[in-house]
């Protein structure tokens, strides 16, 4: 499969070129099943929990209760009506089952999309908490991480205007909107870029392996 | 010596605080700037200006393919970008064709039509310049099929309509038939995916937005692989001003970043005094330390 | 029924009580947090599923395999003929979820057989292509750029100094065959503070990311406890 793509690559006609093209298909079809795996999986563990009554059982029962809730109003589009387009009818089945009126909006609106905005903004409140408590000038190293983020922090805020706007033209390239903009540009690029990198010659050495049959943990240990 | 003594009981006091006060710090440095409604405008920098040309510059009737790859959790940075970009193209006349590689992203593409493209734009008609083809599973194995044979995934719009009846979808075979990809991400799959599989390997232009924390990680591909890079909100609120600087007319509505602009300057502040405070305890408590 | 007023005030109402509930943790661990976190995890499995058999197994697999038979869910399907060579799909798909059986689950092997060597196929040229050759490439550049200021060239010659030692330096660092001593000690040094610099500007985009997402929450809160006064 992986020596296949590869060779597509370099030889981008039939039949390489229609199996990259067919696999790329299957591969997007698969990955749906790995969805109903992960929500088959959730059930198990916790329909589990409740049988054997550990821990925070009680929780579980609301998972497998908002699970089978979200699944039955998105799976047989409840609230989705038929209608009509360019003078022809058509049956709810194959009316958008996001639409206004469907029940899976609702509930996507009132619980999925607040709960999961929510989720991830409590984590500005542990970045705060970080930045005061962890964040220590100790070495040479932890001084200059702390001064990048610094002009990072202050670029957009008064502070980092009034702070230099007083440099003279020869000096603008310190001025922190402008320093800020190097920051990024140059050492966080050149950074971000050996990273890239390293993570790419990585991969491909493990892509290597796997192709060439090296590399098995992924099948979950020797049959 | 009493006086020193207290004042290091203070320092220490300081270092030491309770974290639910600096939650409540934090809560309050992002709420009163909400209420008071402190905006900020900010210059659109070069890497946001590049992006803006590279639209201004595209002809009418250009193919812009725009890919949601985000949700409700990172919507407050993203959905500003996507309202800009669209406004945009729309303004510049260019056909929009959006998609999305994230089972969210379908929502907020919904969000946008209804909040943005019909009521702004009414003239522009759904399958003649602007059309939402939905989500497709497969990450980056999507980005592959459609380099490949764009129809062999997308077979209908959201609404069931046929492609084949799309009139905007003529011609349309492949993602290398695209004018510009823009791609408004915040994780995998996302920016990087779209260049790493359409853009380099399809010579096509992408550019787009993502959230604040992966910005710093795609400046490695710009300018050569990505036009552009709007990075977060303040990303999104540059962009919006190079939209107001070009089009005035969008000066009243077309400054949602900028709003948002106000408590993020309030909070960026707040951090800002947290992390030299730490830094001024830990020194001083290092000094004395080292005295003893 | 669910585009109602009462429809919307209650789901608003619903959503503010959420967000309230994920925001007690920040108090402390209480039930209010656990009933909220534990209701998000079963409703978003669910989306997930849900969006995936509409827009992918449906129109792109059932619909290939069977299209005369869903013209009801894909109109278009029907002016379609079969497509046989889906079934590799729904048989690898079916292989998957065998993962869920203790005694078939080794069948699942040959489904993620089949994911796995695609993904390293893909990412094998992908990655070599534009995080490998394409980096370095945009590495070198030439030094001196004709039409810039005084000022304007020695910032661009000392920017792209710093990129291209920069960049070796880092490099040096990650190479880890030999004792980072003497000259490969110092360039490995000016490797870690490119490094440092590089996460302090993702530390500074990090708390911007952050503070955006509940700027976000906050808005909702204000305008909904706003509404409930006027």
């Amino acid at each position: 499969m992986g020596l296949i793509l590869i060779i597509a690559m370099f030889i981008p006609h039939d039949p390489f070129f229609d199996m990259d093209r067919k696999f790329s298909i299957y591969y997007d079809v698969i990955a749906v099943f790995a969805f109903i795996l992960g929500g088959g999986n959730l059930l198990r563990v916790h329909l589990n929990k409740v049988y054997q009554k550990r821990t925070d059982w009680k929780y579980s029962i609301v998972t497998v209760a908002g699970f089978f809730l979200m699944l039955i109003a998105g799976l047989f589009k409840l609230g989705v009506h038929a209608y009509v387009q360019e003078g022809v009818q058509f049956s709810r089945w194959a009316a958008d089952f996001q639409g206004t009126e469907s029940l899976f909006k609702y509930l996507y609106d009132c619980t999925f999309q607040p709960l999961q905005s929510t989720m991830f903004s409590l984590l500005a409140f542990f970045v705060a908490s970080a930045s005061y408590r962890a964040f220590r000038a100790k070495t040479l190293e932890a001084t200059i991480l702390l001064i990048a983020a610094f002009v990072i922090l202050i670029r957009p805020t008064p502070l980092g205007y009034y702070l230099t706007f007083w440099l003279p033209d020869p000096l603008a390239f310190l001025r922190v909107g402008n320093l800020s903009t190097w920051i990024l540009a140059v050492p966080n690029m050149v950074g971000q870029r050996a990273i890239m990198i390293g993570i790419a010659l990585g991969i491909v050495s493990t892509s290597m392996r796997l192709i060439l049959g090296i590399e098995r943990g992924y099948l979950g240990g020797e049959s | 010596m009493a006086d020193e003594e207290t004042k290091l009981t203070l320092i220490e006091k300081l270092g030491r605080v309770d974290r639910r006060i600096i939650f409540l710090v934090m809560a309050l440095a992002v709420l009163i700037p909400l209420l008071v409604h402190y905006t900020t405008t900010i210059p659109a920098s070069p890497i946001v200006q590049n992006l803006f040309d590279k639209v201004e510059i595209l002809p009418s009737g250009a193919r812009v393919l725009i890919s949601f790859d985000y949700g409700p959790s990172t919507a407050p940075e993203n959905q500003p970008m996507a309202t800009s970009i669209t406004r945009h193209c729309l303004e510049k006349n260019l056909r929009i064709y959006m998609i999305s590689l994230w089972a969210t992203g379908p929502r907020q593409a919904m969000e946008l039509i209804d909040e943005v493209i019909k009521p702004e734009f009414p003239d522009k008609k759904d399958g003649v310049d602007w059309v939402h083809l939905g989500f497709k599973a497969g990450g980056q194995g999507l980005i592959n099929t459609l380099l490949a044979d764009f129809r062999a995934m997308y077979t209908t719009d959201v609404n069931g309509v046929s492609v084949d009846k799309i009139p905007m979808m003529e011609g349309v075979t492949s993602l290398k038939d695209f004018d510009f990809i823009y791609c408004i991400g915040s994780g995998q799959p996302g920016n990087k995916e779209w260049i790493q599989f359409a853009g380099d390997p399809g010579h096509i232009p992408v550019g787009g937005g993502t959230t604040a924390v992966m910005a710093p990680q795609l400046y490695p591909y710009y300018p050569k692989q990505t036009v552009g890079l709007l990075g977060g909100l303040q990303g999104a609120a540059e962009y919006e001003a190079a939209l107001i600087a070009r089009y005035p007319k969008y000066g009243d509505m077309s400054r949602v970043a900028s709003e948002k602009m106000g408590p993020q300057v309030s909070a960026h502040l707040v951090i800002a005094a947290f992390i030299i405070l730490g830094n001024v305890t830990f020194l001083i408590e290092r000094r004395r330390r080292r005295k003893s | 029924m669910f585009t109602s007023h009462l429809a919307a005030a209650i789901g608003t109402w619903i959503a503010g009580l959420l967000t309230l509930m994920i925001f007690s943790f920040l108090y402390k661990d209480n039930p209010f947090y656990k009933f909220a976190e534990h209701l998000f995890v079963g409703v978003s499995a669910a989306y997930w599923m849900v969006v995936g058999f509409w827009t992918t197994l449906v129109p792109n697999l059932i619909a290939q395999l069977w299209p005369s038979h869903m013209g009801n869910f894909v109109p278009s399907a029907v002016e379609r003929r079969p497509d046989i060579w889906y079934v590799i799909p729904l048989v690898f798909g079916i292989l998957m979820l065998m993962r869920l059986s203790p005694k078939a689950n080794w069948l699942s092997r040959w489904a993620m057989s089949f994911v796995i060597g695609f993904a390293a196929g893909t990412n094998f040229t992908r990655y070599i292509q534009s995080d490998f050759v394409s980096q370095i490439y945009s590495s070198i550049e030439p030094l001196y750029t004709r039409g810039l200021s005084v000022m304007g060239t020695i910032g661009d010659v000392f920017s792209k100094v710093i990129i291209v030692g920069g960049l070796l330096s880092a490099l040096i660092y990650f190479y880890f065959s030999k004792e980072h001593k003497g000259t490969l000690g110092r360039a490995a040094r000016l490797g870690i503070w490119v490094l440092m610099a590089a996460f302090g500007a993702t530390f500074g985009y990090t708390v911007m990311a952050r503070i955006s997402l509940l700027t976000g929450r906050m808005d909702f809160i204000i305008k909904w406890i706003g509404g409930i006064f006027t």
